[in-house]
């Protein structure tokens, strides 16, 4: 999905510059909220969803605490994310993500409450298979063995793509699957990655 | 496009550069796990594929013409979404089918704007019915009331009700046992005009839902392995869709839809681990049974 345009008009134009800038803070440093607690907190805006889980990929390896968010209003054009990060971080975060070529297309600093992802994952015990749910999405895998049975749920079009990349393979060795974060592009393929961490961290 | 078809499908299949293709497709009652059209094969594992091919299944048992599709490849980059919405947008004057289902398609508000508009300004409005991607599109557009079906899932129903959340990934209050606060999450969708004029609610209670009020709970037969197939709601969509195109009416054909897609469950006797195409070969069987029960949505509704 292209946000760049939705984007363009948030930052008034600047987003349409190659080069990622950070919007500077108004007089008097970034407002607050009533809920406050946001200074100090900025968000990187990217093109597409699947850079948004490579950049928040590079940014932990860094060292950076970042947070997967949903963008405020003015952006959202409904399948995307942002990644909010420690804005004083602002250089390191920059310097990850260009060793690992993920460019986002703005930095913009954090002036209201940003949506909170689901984070509780349902569990459900089938016996010889353990299913685990993240949002809207499902893995099931066979406990004795780790080989994933089926990926259900969701509504993005990475969505079958990504069970069929899934589906027979196993969650470890040599048969591994690929991680949903490697070729996925949409929330619900973010929703796969966590229910597929989820499942794993149970069985292995 | 072709007359000859009196209902279209409109989604994408996970097939990196399939090109956009707008025509009637056939599947095999036998060997259901592939979708043919003119010299193309798609696997049915799930998404629209399953959608259509259960549409197709079910439009043979009713004697029904098949249900043409505007299909494209995407996985995930939004490409093949977009491609469908602006073919769909630039013919939809043009088109003759008097009911759309929306399927797989990235959610993409302003697309789904255009081609919103694009169907208004049709002489006859079709019925639209709207799933997956699309459904969650038509949701944060604030246009749900102008569709005449949603097919969500209990926690899509709890996205439903949650007038802020632009995708499920950001449901508040998406925690446990959606199933059993199903009613409460209806009226707040109603409520927040977040909901098309009628739901079927799939789960382990199906809910079908007119204008907010729920006209009939589905529970049986209860198939407890459902739940992980991939392709198990798509194929609930799909036999409606083939419903309506036949001319049910909307709350019958949901409550049929809820019944055929369980009783196609139960004939497999699946597990955890069957896939969609197994459940499939069942359908037409499923279809001829419900189709027989002798008032089967009068015993239902409430």
């Amino acid at each position: 999905m292209r946000i760049r345009d939705a984007v363009h008009a948030f930052l008034g134009g600047r987003a349409s510059e190659k080069r990622a800038k950070t919007e500077e803070p108004k007089a008097g440093g970034p407002e607050k909220d009533g809920a406050g607690s946001d200074c100090g907190r900025a968000f990187l805006v990217f093109e597409h969803t699947g850079e948004v889980m490579r950049a928040e990929q590079l940014l932990k390896r860094a060292g950076l605490s970042v947070a997967v968010k949903g963008p405020p209003p003015e952006l959202r054009t409904g399948c995307d994310m942002v990644v909010e990060f420690p804005l004083v971080e602002e250089l390191a975060a920059m310097k990850a993500l260009s060793a690992g070529k993920v460019r986002p297309l703005s930095v913009v600093p954090v002036r209201g409450a940003l949506l909170e992802p689901v984070s509780l994952f349902q569990i459900r015990d089938y016996g010889e298979w353990l299913m685990a749910r993240a949002a809207n999405m499902k893995i099931t895998a066979e406990k004795k063995s780790g080989r994933i049975v089926n990926v259900s749920g969701g509504g993005c079009p990475d969505v079958p793509y990504l069970a069929a990349s899934l589906v027979g393979k196993h969650l470890w060795g040599p048969d591994a699957a690929p991680e949903p974060r490697e070729t996925g592009h949409t929330l619900c393929g973010y929703a796969l990655q966590l229910a597929y961490e989820e499942v794993k961290r149970r069985l292995s | 496009m072709s007359a000859e078809t009196s209902w279209l499908i409109a989604g994408t299949v996970p097939v990196p550069d399939f090109p956009l293709q707008d025509g009637a497709w056939r599947v095999d009652a036998q060997d259901p796990a592939t979708l043919f059209s003119q010299g193309t094969a798609v696997p049915v594992f799930r998404g629209t594929a399953a959608l259509l091919a259960a549409a197709c299944l079910c439009c043979e048992v009713l004697g029904a013409p098949p249900p043409g599709a505007v299909l494209a490849g995407d996985t995930g980059r939004g490409r093949g979404s977009r491609a469908v919405y602006a073919h769909l947008t630039k013919t939809m004057q043009e088109r003759a089918e008097r009911g759309i289902t929306f399927h797989y398609l990235m959610p993409d508000v302003r697309w789904h704007n255009r081609l919103l508009d694009a169907v208004r300004r049709r002489p006859v409005r079709p019925t639209l019915v709207a799933d997956a991607g699309f459904m969650y599109a038509a949701k944060m557009s604030g246009f749900a009331a102008e569709y005449d079906l949603f097919t969500p899932d209990a926690g899509e129903m709890a996205f439903l009700a949650d007038e802020r959340a632009p995708h499920p990934f950001y449901t508040r209050g998406f925690l446990l046992h959606e199933d059993q606060r199903v009613p409460e999450l209806i009226h707040a969708a109603y409520e927040g005009k977040n909901a098309a004029k009628h739901l079927l609610v799939k789960g382990e209670t199906d809910f079908v839902v007119e204008q907010g009020a729920i006209a009939a709970e589905i529970t049986t037969p209860m198939v407890p392995f459902l739940e992980p197939i991939g392709g198990t709601g798509d194929t609930v969509a799909g036999i409606a869709s083939a419903l309506l195109a036949s001319g049910v009416p909307m709350v019958r054909a949901c409550i049929l839809a809820a019944r055929v897609n369980r009783v196609m469950g139960a004939l497999a006797s699946p597990t955890p681990a069957t896939q969609i195409a197994d459940l499939l070969r069942h359908l037409p069987e499923a279809a001829r049974l419900v189709l027989q029960e002798r008032d089967a949505s009068a015993a239902l509704v409430r």
